[in-house]
This record gives structure tokens, sequence and C-alpha cells, in this order.
């Protein structure tokens, strides 16, 4: 069995991760890939100069979403003795994450809850919403 | 450098709130005698830039930009047309690898050398344009827009293939490094020294065009509104901010800046299309006018090369195809393929030129805002012979300001707006593309970047004092001399692109370059 389980940094995710390494502990073997998605879209507005520093802050984005969130995920899922791997992305938290779990033929996606509240997510949706509609890949959503 | 952008604002505050009411009078006579010092300055300059072909009243440097244009649009066999929808394409995203997001996109690259090229040149500009050549300039400068696309495509592709990239991850580009480093793989001598000289220009184009001609129309269109008061203090201000941005680093001004220009320029496109649909029965008789004027004159000074010469002139001007800055901003583009950044520049003149640039036109001939003798059907010139006569006696963005209130009247303060946010964000832009120039003049570094970026500022003041005429001439100059070397270098480096396009488009064909499915 193949897991992705989407992680947004919120403490919330804590549960995401501790469902799916429940779940892989009950499978004989199961693959888990953390999945983090950095918010970017290719359609935004930039001046020259952030376009010029644009690759070496793509790097540093990549470099702090390992440090703080996906390293420490996969290390904990490889102590309990399961195996891990991580992916870091660019672009539509929601679409990446279904991309992700389309591309690498995954049976399911864990989530957590929403994390995010207020106008925006209601005008908008949230990433966790959005995902639940469309994603082509069976999807848990963690309370 | 928070200390120093402080003292600078305290600067600015000081001068202009605690100045002695007494000291108006002097101020109106600093802005004359600016003015003065300014046009005794530069004019040798602009005479040797503008110098008419022996015999004619032509000026060899439109005829240089038209006859680059003409070259690279046949000898790359109308590269604009035939890879316009691949373009496009490339735009949306379609060829996009999903693991290269977060890079600079194509949209975001052209979208950034929109926003330094779509702005006064396409309201003031064509004003200029269409007041002085009369409505067959628009014809010309359509013509100059779609020749112009294929320049675009030559410079930019060689400003991604040639690039500087550091090992920190940034990177810098533009003809300054395609001609050094162009003309050494291709055992060429001078490449340095035509890349000096394009830099140097560069600078003299990033202080004129990209920055005093929109200081100068900033401050025209604000005192349209407030009445008349010393340009230096709207210079002032103008400099303050853009020192606060590009010196004291504070992006959140830019990053504003970014996000409502693209708002505004669709706010403008819309509101001419408003216009036009309103006089929908006056199109076929502005296209007429446009069509007879660009053969005949219609009795503008000079006539129909009158006409040609100013089309061509303000097209350049407002789209840059073949001045080299473009390749500037493109360059920041993450590909494999330095070529598929071509393709995507080749749009930034449509949208410009022939879209943005001929929407203006449009309404500023169906707002009869040009005086027509009704006897002859010819323009009226005014008292100098110089331009056509207006109704208030507009020029330049007032133009086209008086034209769009004629039809809409609360158009003129949202024009002022976007005007001024034009105006900043093309100073923001070539505020980059003249720091890139310097940087490979002088090395890199904080000192030298500082000093270029005080000398931007306080050219800012002198544009909003100079009056029109000294300041257009100056900035066209300095601009289309960018295009004498930029172009000339392009002769030799063309044969690159050419075997890029070859190799692109045979793996095109064969499917090798294919569409990501998302």
């Amino acid at each position: 069995m193949k897991l992705v389980i989407g992680l947004d940094g919120a403490s919330t995710g804590g549960k995401a991760l501790d469902f799916a390494k429940n779940l892989a502990k009950k499978t004989e073997t199961c693959e888990l890939i953390v999945v983090y998605v950095i918010e970017w879209s290719p359609f935004s507005f930039q001046t020259a100069e952030e376009n010029a520093e644009r690759h070496k802050r793509r790097e540093e984005e990549i470099a702090v979403a390992m440090e703080r969130v996906v390293d420490p995920a996969v290390a904990e899922l490889k102590s309990a003795g399961l195996s891990a791997r991580a992916i870091v992305r660019h672009g539509d938290v929601a679409d990446t994450i279904d991309d992700v779990a389309h591309s690498e033929g995954a049976d399911q996606i864990v989530v957590a809850r929403s994390s995010a509240g207020g106008l925006t997510s209601r005008l908008f949706g949230s990433s966790t919403a959005n995902l639940v509609m469309n994603a082509r890949v069976p999807v848990t959503v963690v309370a | 450098m928070k200390k120093l952008s402080a003292l600078f604002l305290a600067l600015v505050a000081y001068v202009s709130l605690a100045l002695p009411a007494q000291a108006q009078e002097a101020a109106q006579s600093l802005d004359a005698r600016v003015n003065e010092v300014f046009a005794s300055a530069t004019g040798w300059f602009v005479n040797f830039i503008f110098m008419a072909i022996p015999g004619t009243d032509f000026p060899w440097i439109v005829m240089w930009l038209v006859i680059g244009a003409s070259i690279f649009t046949v000898y790359f066999a109308f590269v604009q047309f035939r890879f316009f929808g691949h373009a496009i394409g490339l735009v949306k995203g379609d060829y996009s690898d999903p693991n290269d997001a977060g890079e600079v996109s194509h949209f975001q690259a052209l979208a950034t050398a929109l926003s330094g090229t779509v702005g006064l040149g396409n309201i003031a500009g064509v004003a200029v344009a269409v007041g002085i050549g009369g409505p067959g300039a628009t014809f010309w400068m359509i013509l100059a827009g779609l020749l112009g696309m294929a320049s675009k495509f030559t410079e930019c592709t060689l400003g991604v293939k040639y690039r500087n990239e550091y090992p920190d991850g940034t990177v810098s580009g533009g003809p300054m490094y395609y001609i050094s480093k162009g003309f050494d793989e291709l055992g060429l001598p001078g490449g340095k020294i035509l890349a000096v000289m394009f830099s140097i220009f560069c600078i003299l184009g990033a202080l004129g065009g990209g920055n005093m001609f929109q200081a100068n129309q900033a401050h025209a269109q604000i005192t349209q509104i407030t009445g008349d008061f010393p340009g230096w203090i709207t210079g002032l201000v103008f400099a303050a901010v853009v020192f606060a941005v590009i010196v004291g680093g504070i992006k959140s001004i830019a990053k504003v800046t970014e996000k409502i220009v693209p708002f505004m320029g669709i706010l403008y496109v819309g509101a001419a299309i408003v216009v036009l649909i309103v006089n929908y029965d006056m199109i076929g008789w502005a296209f007429g006018q446009i069509f007879a004027g660009a053969f005949t004159g219609l009795g503008v000074a000079g006539g129909f090369v009158g006409a040609l010469i100013q089309g061509f002139k303000r097209a350049a001007f407002s789209n840059e195809a073949g001045v080299g800055s473009a390749a500037i901003a493109h360059s920041a583009v993450k590909t494999k393929e330095p070529i598929t950044e071509g393709f995507v520049s080749l749009l930034e003149p449509l949208i410009d030129t022939v879209v943005i640039c001929t929407m203006t036109a449009l309404v500023i001939i169906i707002s009869q805002q040009l005086i027509i003798d009704q006897e002859t059907g010819n323009y009226v010139l005014n008292e100098a012979g110089t331009a056509i006569a207006t109704v208030d006696s507009n020029s330049g963005v007032a133009l086209t300001s008086a034209a769009f209130g004629s039809a809409i009247s609360w158009f003129p303060f949202v024009l002022a707006i976007a005007v001024i946010l034009f105006a900043f964000s093309t100073m923001i832009s070539w505020s980059y593309y003249g720091l890139k120039a310097w940087t490979y003049l002088f090395g890199e570094g904080k000192t030298t970047e500082l000093i270029f970026k005080i000398i931007f500022c306080i050219f800012i003041v002198i544009g909003a004092a100079a009056s029109l005429g000294p300041v257009i001439d100056f900035s066209d100059a300095a601009i289309f001399a960018m295009a004498v070397v930029n172009i000339f270098c392009l002769y030799f480096l063309m044969k690159v692109v050419k075997t890029e396009l070859a190799s692109y488009s045979a793996r095109l064909k064969s499917g090798e370059i294919k569409k990501f499915t998302h």
C-alpha cells in the first residue's frame, strides 16, 4: 500500500501523521510519502529584482520546509520502523498533493482538517476542502 | 542604510514643507534654470542621434530600427506569426515541467517585462505621435509593432542563452552579457568594447526614458488636476518614494504597485473599449483616417513621412523592441531552452503596441480633439506649424486625458492615478536595467550600487522640473542609442538564434518537446 500524507506545517499535521502511522502499521508493506506544498502561483506578478533572485529564494524555501516540517516527520515515521520519503513542491496546495498522489500511484491521501479559518477560507474555500472535492485518489481527513 | 533613507526623507520633508513662501518665485525660475542647463548639455547628443539622412528629412535612427526589425522578420521567416500559438502555450504553462514549479515562470518574466514597457509610452507617447504625425502615425506604429516582435524574439533568446548564473543562485543577463560572451564564442573581436558602449547608453536610457520622461509626465498629469506648481516638488516626492524602494529596500511599496499596475492596465484598456463601443459608428471613420493619413499625411507637418517618422519613433519608444532592455528583464526565467523565452517575448510588442497603443490612438481620433479643416478634410496645424492644433491646445498625456474625458467625464482622475503608478513602476524597472548596466561596468558591490541609485533619484527631480521638449528629446536619443549598439551586435549573433530555432522546431515537430499533462 502507498500513502501520501499532506502536511501544512500547522500543529494539526501531527494528527494526520499519527493516523497514517497507525494505518501503515496494520498493513504488511506500506510506503509513506510525506508531501509539503509551498503555496505559489506561476501567474503572480513580480519585480525584475525578485525574478533575478527567485532561484535562490526557491532553494531557501525548500530548505526551510525540509528542516522544519518534512525531515522531522520522515524521521518520526522511520523511527517507527516504516518506509518513508519526502517531497517538497511549489504550487497550489490541493492540486499539487493530488498530482503527487496520482503520479505516484498512491492508494490514499491523508490530510489534517483545515487549520485556516476566517474570511479567506469562506470566500475561496480551504485547501483541504478543495482537495476533497477534486482529488483523483481517495482522501481521508483527520479531525 | 535605514539611517540614510531617513535622512533623505527628512530633507525632502524640509524642502517641500518648511520652504518659505517668498521662495516660490525663485522655485519657478529654478525650473527654468534646470531646463536651460539640461537642454544645452544634451543638445549635441540629441542632434547626432536624430540627424537626418543627407538630402532628406528622415532621421537615420528610425531607418535603422525599421531595417533591423525587417531583417529579423525575414531572417527568421516571420517567426512572430509562425510561433504565435506556441508562445501562448508557453505562457499558459503547457510546456512547464512541474518539477520546476517555484522558479520564475514564462508568464512572470513576460509580466515583469511588460510592466516596464506598458506605461506612459502607451498613453503620452501615442498622443505625441498622433498629435504631431496625425492619425496616419498609428498605421506605422502598428507596422513597427508587428516587425518589432522579431527584434524582441532575437534579443530575448540571446539574453537567456548568455546570462550569468552566480553560485548563490541569482542571475544577471542582458545585451552587455550576450554581446561580450557571444562575440567571444564566435571569435569576433570588439565584444567587450561594444558591451561597454551598450552599458553606457543603457545607463543614459535608464535616466532618460526610464526616469526623467516618466517624472515629467507624471508631474504634468498632477498639475492638470491640482493647478500649476513647480515641478521639482513632484520630483522630490517621487525621488523619495523611489529611494525608499531601491535603496531603503522597502519591498512592500514595489509589491503593492506590481499588483496594482496590471489592474490599471486592464482598467485602461477596458475604458478605451467602452469609449469605442459608445462611438462604434465612428470606428470605421477612424480607421479610414489612419489609412488615409498613413499615405497622405492629411496635412500634418512633414506630410506622410512626418506621420511615418512619428509612428515608428513612438512605437520603438513604447515597446522598446531592438533596444535591449527587455532582454535584461526576460533573462531571469527558468528554462532549459533559451528560445522559449524568445517566443514568449514576441508577445510583448503585440500587447504593448498593436493592442494598447492602437486603443489610445483610436480614442484620441474618435474624440475629435484634433481640429480638422471642414473644407479640405485636412488637419489644422498650430501657430508654430509643428503639431496639429487641438481643442484645448493639449499635447502629450493631457491630450489623451482630454480625449478620454470627452467620453467619460471622470476618467481623467483614474488616468491621473494610472499615469502616476505606471510612471512609478517603469522607474522601478528601469532602475534595475540601469543598475545591471552600471554593475557590468563598475562591478557588483554595495557602494557602487548605492552611487547609481542616488544618481537615479537625482534625475527624477531634474526630469520633473525640466519642460517636455528637452526631456523627450534626450529620452528618445538615449534609448535609441542603446538600439544602435544592440541591433548592430544582433546582426552578428542572429545565426546563434537561428541554430537554436532550427533545433527547437525539429524537436517540437518530432514530439520530443511536448506538453506536460497536468
